[in-house]
C-alpha cells in the first residue's frame, strides 16, 4: 500500500517536472505529503543504522585513535590510509580474500547450478531433495566450522586420518583450500537456491522450441537457460561475491587468521577490536566498503540487471 | 516433405491416465490436416507425440515411411510452431529465424539468404534486427512462423498458433497459413479447439474427444455426414439443433410436431436398427420462413408455428431462435459439448431451444408467432445412448 503511493507520487513528480512547475493541486500535494510521511520511517532507520555508522568510520579513519593510548587522539588526515595501504599484511590479506572468493564463488556457481537442475528437474521426491540440499545453509556456520576443524584436526578427526593425519591446517595453502571448501559446502545451496528461482523462468515452451530446432541438451542449456537466467546468475553472484569477500566466521574458527590465511575481515577485526587500534580498524572497514561498491557496481555495468529481450539488453 | 503415419498410438501416463488410445491416421505428403476438439481431448498430446516431446507408449510413429517413436525431436527433422510462439528473447528476430540454421551448421551466406526469404515471405523485413517483446502478438505469430519454414522441415506442426490473437487477426492469419501452406506444399499438422478454424483450413479435420478419434474426414464431409452426435455438435456454427423424439414407424413425434420421414431416411433407419427414442438433429440453415417457400417445395417438408424469442438480424440473413415445450435431448456427448462451450447452465431452462437460420426478406418479428418450414430430407436421427447417427451414409 505505502509502496504504491510513494511510487504513484514519485511519477506524478518525474511527470510535471519537464512542464517547468505546474502547480500541484491539493489532492496531489496531500498525496505526495503522504508518500514521504510513508517513506520516512524507513529512512530514519536506514539513516541511523547504516549512514550514521558509515560516516562514523570515515571520520575515525582520518584520526589517530588508539584505545591504548585515548590521549593521543588527533586528525591526521590520509596518514592512516597510507600506513594500511603500505602494509604488507593488507596486501597479504587482499590477495588471500580474493583468491578464496574467486575459488569459491567459481565453484559454487557450477555446483549451485548442477544442484538447480537436478532440483528443478527431479520429479519424485521432489521436496525431499530440496530438503536435504538445503540442510548445510541451515546450520549456523560457526557450529559447521567447528566440525570442520576436529575433523581436520589429526588424531580426533576422520578427514585428517583420511588424508594421511597431516595438520593440514596449520599450513598456508591447505588450510586456504579447507576454508573454501567449508565455505564452499555451507553456501552452495543458498547458490542453488536464487539459481533455482531463474531456471523457474525459462518457459518449458523455449525447451521443447529448441528441442525441435535441432539444440542438443548441451546447446539447450548454453544458448537458451543461461541467457534467459542471466539475471539471476548475475543476483546469485553478486551475493555471493560480496559474501565471500567479507568472509569471517569460518577463518576466524578454523584458522584463525594464522599462517597469513587472514582475510581483510579478520585483519580489521584483529587492529579494530583485538588491537583496539581505532583509527587503523575504520580505515580498513572503509576500504572494505569501497572494495565491495566497487565489485557491486562492476557486476552492474557489466552484466546488466533488465530481463534479457530489451533493445539494450538492460544495461545502464 | 514426407508423409505422417500414426499406426493405433497410444498415450497413457504413468498414473493410468489414458491421454490418448489408439489413434490411427494417415497424413497424405503435402497434406493440411487439423486435429480439433474440446479441451482435454488428447489433441495437443498427439501433436506432441508426432514431435517427440511426448514418448509413445504403445503404437508406431512413421515419418516418411521409417519409424520414429525412438528418435530424439532434433533428429525427426520437423519444426512446430507453439500458442506461445516461444520466441527467444534475448535473439533478434533474425537469430531467431536463424536459430535451427546455426544449430545445423549452415554456412553464413546461406542462413542470411534463407532468412532473408523467409523474411520476404512472411513480410519481416523491417522487424529483422528488433527483439520480440518488441512486436505486436501477429508479428512474434509470424517470426514463429519464420522459425519453423527456414530450415524446411519434413513437415509442420501447429499447436493452437493462432488463439493468442485478437479476433479480427485471427481471421486474417487464417488465411495467410492457409495461403503459406499451399505455397510450400509442405505436410502440416495443426491443432485447434475452434472448430470454424478447422473447418476453413485443413484439407481433412480430425474430430477427437476423450483421447479418442471420432471421425476422420474433409471439412465439408464432416458437416454433411457427422458419424455421431459429438461430430455433428461440434462442427458448424451455430451448432445443429437437437430435438428428442419417439420414432414409431416412420413417424417422428417431436416437439416439432409429428414429422413424416422421407422414404431415402426410413430406409436408412431401418438398415441402422434404430431404437424408439432417437435424438433429431437439424442444421439451422435448413429451416426457413413458410411464407418465402416456393409452394412446390413445401410437400417435401415440414412446418411448424412457434413464438420467435429472439431474432438477430445479419444483414445477409436472420437468426431466429425459439423455445419449444418439451424435454432437452440429452445424452453423454450433448452434456460434454455444453461444457465445453460453457452452455451447459445457459440452456439449463425448460424447453428445447431451437436456432433457425432464415432469410433476410422474412418478416418474422420478435415476440410473435411465425411459421417456419424445415427440409425434412435434411435431417438427421442419433441415437442418444451410442451417440451413432442413424442415417450416417458414405457418399
Amino acid at each position: 500500500m505505502s509502496q504504491t503511493t510513494t511510487e504513484r507520487s514519485g511519477g506524478a513528480v518525474k511527470a510535471a517536472e519537464p512542464k517547468k512547475k505546474v502547480a500541484l493541486s491539493e489532492g496531489k500535494k496531500a498525496e505526495r505529503r503522504l508518500g514521504w510521511l510513508l517513506c520516512a520511517p524507513a529512512a530514519i532507520i536506514m539513516l541511523a543504522v547504516t549512514a550514521w555508522p558509515i560516516i562514523y568510520s570515515v571520520y575515525l579513519s582520518l584520526q589517530r585513535y588508539d584505545l591504548k593510548f585515548p590521549d593521543r587522539q588527533e586528525f591526521v588526515g590520509l596518514d592512516n590510509y597510507a600506513t594500511v595501504l603500505s602494509s604488507p599484511y593488507w596486501w597479504n590479506a587482499v590477495w588471500v580474500t580474493t583468491v578464496m572468493t574467486v575459488v569459491s564463488v567459481v565453484i559454487e556457481l557450477v555446483l549451485g547450478m548442477a544442484l538447480a537442475l537436478i532440483m528443478h528437474r527431479t520429479l519424485v521426491g521432489r521436496g525431499i531433495v530440496r530438503t536435504s540440499t538445503l540442510i548445510p545453509y541451515g546450520i549456523v556456520t560457526v557450529v559447521a566450522a567447528f566440525s570442520w576443524r576436529y575433523a581436520w584436526t589429526p588424531g580426533t578427526g576422520y578427514l585428517a586420518e583420511l588424508m594421511g593425519g597431516d595438520p593440514v591446517l596449520t599450513e598456508k595453502i591447505p588450510a586456504l583450500a579447507v576454508v573454501i571448501l567449508a565455505e564452499v559446502w555451507k553456501t552452495t545451496p543458498f547458490m542453488a537456491l536464487l539459481l533455482m528461482a531463474g531456471l523457474a523462468l525459462v518457459p518449458d515452451d523455449l525447451l521443447k522450441a529448441a528441442a525441435l530446432d535441432g539444440a542438443s541438451g548441451w546447446q539447450r542449456f548454453t544458448k537458451v537457460i543461461l541467457p534467459l537466467m542471466k539475471p539471476a546468475i548475475l543476483v546469485a553472484l553478486l551475493f555471493r561475491t560480496l559474501d565471500a569477500f567479507r568472509i569471517f566466521d569460518n577463518l576466524f574458527v578454523l584458522t584463525g587468521g594464522s599462517q597469513g590465511t587472514s582475510s581483510v575481515s579478520m585483519l580489521t577485526y584483529n587492529n579494530l577490536i583485538k588491537g583496539l587500534n581505532l583509527g587503523i580498524g575504520s580505515t580498513m572497514s572503509v576500504l572494505i566498503f569501497i572494495a565491495v561498491a566497487i565489485i557491486a557496481f562492476v557486476f552492474i555495468k557489466l552484466f546488466g540487471t533488465a530481463a534479457p529481450g530489451s533493445d539494450d539488453g538492460g544495461k545502464r | 516433405m514426407a508423409e505422417i503415419v500414426l499406426d493405433k498410438v497410444t498415450k497413457k501416463y504413468p498414473d493410468g491416465a489414458l491421454a490418448v488410445q489408439e489413434v490411427d491416421i494417415e497424413i497424405a505428403d503435402g497434406e493440411f490436416i487439423i486435429l480439433v476438439g474440446p479441451s482435454g481431448c488428447g489433441k495437443s498430446t498427439t501433436l506432441n507425440m508426432i514431435a517427440g516431446l511426448e514418448d509413445i507408449t504403445t503404437g508406431e510413429l512413421r515419418i516418411g515411411g521409417e519409424r520414429v517413436n525412438e528418435r530424439a525431436p532434433k533428429d525427426r527433422d520437423i519444426a512446430m510452431v507453439f500458442q506461445s510462439y516461444a520466441l527467444y528473447p534475448h535473439m533478434t528476430v533474425r537469430e531467431n529465424m536463424a536459430f535451427p540454421l546455426r544449430l545445423a551448421k549452415v554456412d553464413n551466406a546461406t542462413v542470411e539468404k534463407k532468412v532473408n526469404d523467409a523474411a520476404d515471405i512472411l513480410d519481416l523485413g523491417q522487424h529483422l534486427d528488433r527483439k520480440p517483446s518488441n512486436l505486436s502478438g501477429g508479428q512474434r505469430q509470424r517470426v514463429a512462423m519464420g522459425r519453423a519454414i527456414v530450415r524446411s522441415p519434413k513437415a509442420f506442426l501447429m499447436d493452437e498458433p493462432l488463439s493468442n490473437l485478437d479476433a479480427k487477426l485471427r481471421v486474417q492469419m487464417r488465411t495467410s497459413v492457409s495461403r503459406l501452406q499451399k505455397q510450400l506444399g509442405t505436410t502440416m499438422v495443426y491443432v485447434t479447439h475452434d472448430q470454424t478454424e478447422a473447418m476453413t483450413l485443413g484439407d481433412r479435420v480430425v474430430v477427437m474427444r476423450g483421447g479418442a478419434v471420432q471421425q476422420i474426414g474433409a471439412p465439408q464431409y464432416l458437416y454433411d455426414h457427422p458419424a455421431n452426435l459429438f461430430v455433428a455438435g461440434f462442427i458448424g456454427s451455430p451448432s445443429m439443433n437437437f430435438v428428442p423424439a419417439g420414432l414409431e414407424n416412420g413417424l417422428l413425434r417431436s416437439p416439432l410436431g409429428d414429422i413424416q420421414l422421407t422414404d431415402r431416411i426410413r430406409r436408412l433407419v431401418e438398415a441402422a436398427d434404430a431404437p424408439s427414442e432417437v435424438i433429431v438433429g437439424i442444421r439451422p440453415e435448413h429451416f426457413e420462413d413458410s411464407s418465402l417457400v416456393e409452394e412446390h417445395q413445401r410437400g417435401g417438408g415440414h412446418t411448424f408455428t412457434s413464438n420467435v424469442d429472439v431474432l438477430e438480424s445479419m444483414g445477409s440473413d436472420k437468426f431466429a431462435y425459439f423455445t419449444l415445450s418439451g424435454e432437452q435431448a440429452t445424452s453423454a456427448e450433448l452434456a460434454e459439448l455444453a461444457a465445453d462451450s460453457g452452455t451447459a447452465e445457459a440452456s439449463g431452462g425448460g424447453g428445447v431451444s431451437l436456432v433457425t437460420r432464415i432469410d433476410a426478406a422474412s418478416t418474422a418479428k420478435e415476440g410473435e408467432q411465425a411459421e417456419i418450414w424445415f427440409n425434412a430430407d435434411k435431417v438427421q436421427l442419433f441415437d442418444p445412448q451410442s451417440g451413432r447417427n442413424l442415417t450416417y451414409t458414405e457418399d
